[in-house]
């Protein structure tokens, strides 16, 4: 065994890499259970990798077999079904721990000098992962996977002079159509997850050049021993693989509750209206995106003025641009000395709360049909939103932090 | 990460009471697909009522053949009217066309009906039907206002005359005793073969084979998911003593 790691190593740096990422990787010892989300995100992505790749073996991507194609996996296809609910119930938990790995990067300024790279690969990671989530909707062919697409894509219709040629252009059709489908297919399968997994090997390289922030956000790199090692940092493996490991078990027994006995989740992870083949003569009462989708549609429902000429709908096509945009340049917002909401002051504290809770509401108010008071929440939100991050530059040098201790506090 | 758990349930729970909520109130369906002799019952009264105008296109009647005990022969003799091989998929010779003509929308496949209306519903309407001679078909529906499907049960379960009183729950009268709303028409234009407590049952039993054929494999998968899950929970027993030996020496 040892002879052939060095035939190998002679040839391919494996050691190196080995050590570099995994065996040598000082991480802080200190990681709280904030810290389980990103490995977990990993897992989740090789289970989408693993059943769409089996997935697609007994799909049939056209207008006229895709809705049958599913139930034929569902209820033909040797453990299709097993494989069809593990890879629709693994989107839904893709975006569950890829938002509470984005928070924990909130809480514990993980964006901040020197890991500005490394938040941006990971809103990279998180636009296209959007974009492949939206796309996979539409292929089991069903009322919600149509309309929704037809409500998305119409959505760049709104866009002056160039909107109704651009939305033409994405569906290559005049409605969503066999076409639209075939087209998403070839991106959902193919160039969404090149691009993903090509983003997610950028994200680790830049965090493993500067190293892991830690809740304390300090940076163990400035008390190293004698041999150079930081005495607050453990090395990745043993300690954080098996310590993964853990989370691992936690992760999936919640999962697999959700996989054997609700894969609908209520409605939620799979909508109903997605039981009856799409039908473009017959528009659902009540369109909803999935849920992990819902923060944004709410957003875009909220903006009803006309303005400058334009109408509200391209202002709200703006406005939910504009809130995954604005995520892009937090790092150069943030002005506070210290990175962790533990040292930071009430002000960054209530303001990410407002945040988060905002987040959630417009979540829940995008699921439910709109109301004028429910507008008005919304609008309201919104607001509280894109404050968080405007004023960001002032309450974060405005507020009086706390000293940050010189070695992790466990 | 129990408080993280329990956050996260309280984050997504209200967003689960508010999926399809229906217009009317409907009567509530217990589904439960190991009681093999209520499928029998419900994929007999399906082939003979429904499948004239319904398919069940998605699925196959070998598959319903082997998880409901019927033999196949038995199956093919009895529950097959189109000549269809056993293997095949449950379709139906009408032809979508002309029943477009005929009922102003083709008869929807119902494979996954239970599934895109959910039992309560499937039940309270097929028991929802009464006499309103301002339709072309004679009849209209509570639960499904203005329907295009005739009462197609309607030798076995009479025509009400009035709207049947579905969603409301049965009283006990507190002076008399009498139990009061059991039946759910309180006048009846004609009679049916079978008495309301039969009849309800029958649509128990018909319901139930329509949520079972929307989700066939719901009792294997439950199954399956408890072994998963006793896995799992020792795969974590194991995980935490491994962890909890590397990490005695990390202070």
């Amino acid at each position: 065994m040892n002879k052939l790691v060095n035939w190998v190593d002679e040839r391919l740096p494996i050691v190196e890499a080995w050590n570099k990422h995994l065996g040598k990787y000082y991480a802080p010892k200190n990681f709280n259970v904030w810290y389980f989300f990103g490995s977990l995100a990993m897992l989740v992505l090789v289970n989408q990798l693993i059943t769409g790749i089996w997935l697609t073996m007994s799909y049939n991507p056209t207008g006229e077999g895709a809705f049958a194609s599913v139930e034929y996996i569902m209820r033909d296809v040797e453990w299709g079904w097993l494989l069809r609910y593990l890879h629709s119930t693994g989107a839904s938990a893709f975006f569950v721990v890829v938002y509470l790995h984005m928070f924990r990067g909130l809480m514990y300024g993980s964006y901040q000098k020197p890991r500005e790279l490394i938040w941006l690969f990971g809103m990279l990671i998180y636009l296209v992962l959007m974009a492949e989530a939206f796309m996979g909707y539409l292929l089991p062919w069903g009322q919600m996977s149509y309309w929704g697409a037809q409500v998305i894509v119409n959505l760049f219709g709104a866009i002056p002079v160039i909107g109704d040629d651009l939305s033409l252009w994405i569906r290559g059709d005049y409605l969503i159509s066999g076409i639209t489908l075939n087209r998403f297919f070839a991106l959902h399968v193919v160039a969404l997850p090149i691009v993903l997994l090509g983003l997610v090997v950028l994200h680790i390289l830049a965090l493993h050049e500067v190293g892991s922030n830690n809740p304390d956000g300090i940076d163990i790199k400035k008390n190293k021993d004698e041999n150079g090692i930081p005495k607050d940092g453990i090395p990745f493996h043993p300690y954080y693989t098996v310590h993964d490991l853990m989370g691992v078990g936690v992760f999936f027994f919640i999962f697999f509750i959700v996989v054997f006995f609700f894969p609908e989740m209520g409605g939620l992870f799979i909508e109903k209206p997605n039981f009856e083949p799409a039908n473009p003569l017959k528009t659902p009462d009540h369109i909803a995106p999935v849920w992990y989708f819902t923060p944004f549609y709410a957003m875009l429902r909220a903006v009803t003025v006309d303005l400058f000429g334009l109408d509200a709908k391209f202002w709200g096509v703006v406005v939910m641009g504009g809130a995954i945009a604005i995520l892009f340049v937090l790092p150069w917002l943030d002005k506070s000395p210290v990175r962790s909401m533990r040292y930071k002051g009430w002000l960054s504290r209530i303001a990410l709360a407002i945040f988060a809770v905002s987040f959630v509401i417009l979540g829940y108010l995008g699921i439910v049909p709109a109301t004028e008071g429910r507008t008005t929440v919304a609008q309201i939100l919104t607001v509280f939103y894109f404050l968080y991050f405007i004023l960001m530059p002032f309450y974060t040098r405005m507020e009086k932090t706390k000293p940050v201790p010189e070695r992790v506090t466990g | 990460m129990r408080k993280l758990i329990v956050g996260l349930f309280i984050v997504i729970l209200p967003a689960l009471g508010l999926a399809a909520a229906p217009s009317v109130e409907l009567d509530t369906m217990e589904p439960d697909h190991t009681n093999k002799a209520s499928l029998q019952r419900g994929a007999a009264l399906f082939t003979n009522y429904c499948m004239g105008c319904h398919s069940m296109e998605y699925a196959r009647y070998k598959r319903v053949s082997d998880d409901l005990g019927i033999p196949p022969e038995l199956y093919e003799e009895n529950l097959i009217f189109t000549g269809a091989k056993i293997g095949e998929l449950m379709k139906n010779s009408m032809s979508k066309d002309m029943a477009a003509d005929w009922f102003g929308a083709p008869p929807p496949d119902l494979t996954l009906e239970s599934r895109l209306r959910g039992e309560d519903w499937i039940y309270s309407y097929l028991r929802g039907f009464y006499k309103d001679d301002n339709r072309p078909l004679g009849v209209n529906n509570v639960v499904f206002e203005n329907v295009g499907m005739p009462h197609v049960m309607a030798d076995l379960q009479g025509l009400c005359a009035v709207e049947p009183r579905i969603g409301e729950e049965a009283t006990v009268d507190p002076l008399s005793g009498d139990v009061r709303n059991a039946d759910i028409c309180p006048e009846w234009e004609s009679e049916g073969s079978m008495s309301p407590a039969e009849f309800n049952a029958a649509m128990y039993d018909l319901t139930n084979f329509m949520s079972y054929m929307g989700d066939p494999v719901k009792v294997e998968r439950e199954r399956l998911g408890m072994f998963v899950l006793i896995f799992v929970a020792i795969f974590f027993v194991f995980a935490y003593l491994l962890n909890r030996e590397y990490w005695k020496d990390v202070h």
